[in-house]
């Protein structure tokens, strides 16, 4: 259970589990030691009135003054207005050389003359102690029963000793004291852990946060990225913490680039399938179309007169030459005979579009940065241009607009065709480029498969960027010292 | 000279003659009273007040002396170091020859007083001095008579030695002492002078509270003023005149009401008769 609790509530918990064990475990010790200190000022403060109260009796006593003896106990535990204090005895006695009581500060229950033990055993010990008594000094012993603690002090004058006196605590004197302080100790605790305590669940919660984010953007990875899928280290550190995060948006931007590159793969290789294929079947049928076309023509010329068969070799001519066109745009004739690419060229095309965007009412921006010649084959360039061109003015929206930069850059040629028509759905832009295609705006739909061809002939890139208000193409073609275009029969087999 | 200076140096000398009048009254050799607490003599501001009041009436500086016992003060009056003492009835018969009786207090109308036998309060069961055998006692002091004398007259009187009929006495050397002494019980018994218990009655009633009288003494001379025999006649009358005439002004009355005493009186040596008998009856220690 407390295993599997996030981290986020686990460290500020574990953070807060040492704050109150420490704050216990000081302030045990530092009570502890005031509790040494105070049991050794009570029993230091009873030594020293022990010791001048013993000095003081002795002339009482020589002179059998009891009152006096009385006064001079009763006094100094008298001061404290409002009761006793708390160091004070509850009873201080003056036993007489027999070991009787001489005065007590409570002669209702110790009168004088009585016999201690009688009064209460506890004092059999008491008594047994100041019989044993061998020093002058002020001695504290403990009874063993009731856990009082006594003050025994022999009252002694030239090496005689006249009397004892004896000054009892209650047992309670160091609980009394000791209560005080355990409430004084706990109520700093509970201001010290007021303070700490939040401030370590904060902490703690900053600790675990990282982590916290880190696992759950890793808890989303599956077998795909999720698009959504946006990791970003805010952790300011370059800590382990730090660098965890940053491995792991490397990994997540270099997975990312991966599935990029196996879907634009995917995409290819289909795209060069079908080329293939289209190809194939193109040639398979272009030969003998060639021979029926002919035959058909030769049958017109030298053919007898019947207007029967007149209509109808016209009606097969007329669907062999619609077979033949649109074989023809499937077949993308790359080895066109044609010169370097100029600056005009590219013009022509604006004159040539131009028309059918004022058709729909479209503004028409057209950005030529082109110089000279380029090493490119200008037909198929052209009809690249072209190609995107019309698509692009079928697709602006009336009174839209259609962008169109071209410029050289890095020894490419980059061409730009923007317009701001319906955008293209996303899971639909990976069959973009395949022939037929319901997207292409090309009368057979064949454009874009043309255009496509063609680059890749071309050795060229074309990407497609499709967003609400603006679908964008984008043909890098690179230029070439020598200008080749690679034959689109060199890839179709047989 | 101007008249002016002339003016001034006249008052000067005049100022200077009475400041002379009145330091000759103060330089005269002050009154020297002992005091013995057969009366609450504790009153430190209470002396305070008296003293001035006898000091403006004798025109003469006035001093108390207090000593621990009876017998401080007695001795310093034989001694010829006290002018006049307040003393018990019992130094006064024994020092008869060497004193003369001054002034007796009037105590409730009459210059009499009783002593008082007290126990604690919560004894309950002791109903005369014979149920205190083998107890502790407390003695005021073996010179007083209410405090000691008596008691040991009557136990005489009873037949018993007063030496060891108590298990243990003291003294307290002072009647409130005993009072206290009984009150928290470090006494079982104790005499004390009746004129000071019932003086305490009526300003700590909660110490006399803690004890009751179990037997009242006959009547004896009350403590007396006395006089060292040798004092001047004039300094006697004086004294004795302002005393006598404490009770006939307002701040007199005022002092004497603190006293819980009605006046004072010539008095004469017979009321003392009784404390003779005892005294001779006990035997001079």
């Amino acid at each position: 259970m407390l295993r599997d609790l996030s981290l986020a509530y686990k460290t500020p918990l574990r953070i807060s589990v040492l704050v109150i064990l420490t704050a216990i475990l000081v302030t045990a010790a530092l009570v502890g030691r005031e509790r040494d200190e105070l049991r050794r000022d009570l029993i230091g403060h009873s030594e020293n009135v022990a010791r001048v109260l013993t000095k003081t009796l002795i002339e009482p006593i020589v002179h059998d003054d009891a009152w006096r003896a009385f006064e001079i106990i009763n006094t100094p535990f008298q001061s404290a207005p409002g009761g006793r204090s708390s160091q004070s005895p509850e009873i201080v006695l003056v036993l007489d050389a027999q070991r009787r009581v001489y005065v007590s500060t409570r002669p209702p229950e110790y009168p004088m003359l009585s016999d201690l033990a009688r009064i209460d055993p506890e004092y059999a010990t008491v008594q047994e102690a100041v019989a044993d008594l061998r020093t002058v000094e002020p001695t504290a012993m403990t009874a063993p029963k009731s856990n009082k603690l006594y003050m025994v002090a022999p009252i002694v004058s030239d090496g005689v000793q006249l009397g004892t006196l004896v000054m009892g605590y209650p047992s309670s004197i160091f609980a009394q004291r000791f209560a005080g302080l355990i409430q004084r100790a706990g109520l700093v605790v509970a201001l010290v852990l007021a303070i700490l305590l939040p401030a370590g669940w904060y902490f703690g919660r900053r600790i675990a946060q990282p982590f916290v984010d880190l696992a759950g953007a890793m808890g989303k990875v599956g077998r795909h990225l999720p698009e959504d899928l946006d990791y970003v280290v805010t952790y300011p550190g370059r800590d382990e913490i730090g660098r965890l995060g940053l491995e792991f948006q490397r990994m997540l931007s270099e997975l990312r680039d991966k599935e990029a590159l196996e879907k634009q793969m995917i995409a290819s290789d289909r795209l060069a399938a079908i080329g293939r294929l289209t190809a194939g079947i193109a040639h398979e049928i272009n030969n003998p179309l060639g021979g029926m076309l002919n035959a058909i023509s030769t049958f017109k010329r030298h053919g007898p007169e019947d207007p029967m068969a007149t209509r109808t070799i016209s009606l097969i001519e007329r669907g062999l030459t619609q077979i033949k066109e649109t074989v023809a745009a499937l077949l993308v004739e790359a080895k066109v005979e044609s010169h370097p690419l100029t600056r005009q060229d590219v013009e022509d095309t604006h004159t040539l579009v131009l028309p059918d965007a004022q058709a729909k009412d479209a503004q028409f921006v057209w950005a030529n940065s082109l110089q000279g010649t380029l090493p490119l084959p200008s037909t198929l360039t052209r009809q690249i241009l072209i190609n995107l061109l019309l698509n692009a003015v079928q697709a602006v929206r009336r009174g839209g607009e259609v962008q169109c930069r071209t410029a050289l850059v890095n020894d490419a040629l980059h061409i730009e065709v923007v317009n701001d028509g319906d955008h293209i759905p996303g899971e639909k832009l990976p069959f973009l480029f395949e022939p037929f295609s319901l997207l292409s705006r090309d009368g057979h739909g064949l454009g874009l498969w043309v255009t496509y061809q063609i680059v890749q002939q071309l050795g060229g890139e074309i990407h497609v960027r499709s967003e609400p208000d603006e679908t964008a193409f984008t043909v890098i073609l690179p230029l070439k010292k020598e200008h080749e275009p690679q034959d689109v029969a060199d890839l179709v087999p047989g | 000279m101007t008249s002016l200076s002339r003016r001034s140096l006249l008052a000067a000398a005049l100022l200077g003659s009475l400041v002379g009048q009145a330091r000759a009254n103060e330089d005269s050799p002050p009154f020297r009273i002992g005091l013995t607490p057969v009366f609450l003599d504790d009153q430190v501001s209470f002396l305070n007040d008296w003293r001035t009041y006898l000091e403006r009436r004798l025109h003469r500086p006035v001093r108390f002396v207090q000593r621990g016992s009876y017998r401080g003060i007695v001795d310093l009056l034989k001694q010829g170091q006290l002018d006049f003492a307040w003393l018990c009835g019992y130094p006064f018969v024994r020092y008869r020859g060497q004193m003369k009786l001054l002034a007796v207090p009037l105590y409730q109308g009459k210059p009499l007083y009783q002593s008082y036998l007290i126990v604690p309060a919560v004894d309950t069961a002791t109903r005369s001095v014979l149920d205190l055998r083998g107890r502790v006692f407390a003695y005021s002091d073996p010179d007083s008579n209410s405090g000691f004398l008596f008691t040991q007259y009557s136990l005489r009187r009873l037949n018993e030695t007063p030496a060891d009929f108590f298990g243990r006495t003291f003294y307290t050397w002072g009647h409130r002492k005993v009072v206290e002494a009984v009150a928290v019980g470090l006494a079982q018994g104790g005499a004390v002078d009746g004129y000071v218990w019932d003086t305490l009655a009526r300003s700590h009633p909660e110490l006399t509270g803690k004890t009751r009288i179990v037997e009242r003494s006959p009547e004896f001379g009350f403590p007396p003023f006395v006089a060292r025999a040798s004092v001047a006649a004039a300094d006697f009358t004086a004294m004795r005149g302002v005393l006598a005439r404490m009770r006939d002004d307002p701040e007199g009355a005022a002092l004497l009401l603190r006293l819980n005493l009605d006046g004072f009186e010539a008095g004469s040596p017979a009321l003392f008769d009784g404390v003779e008998a005892m005294v001779q009856a006990v035997g001079a220690p």
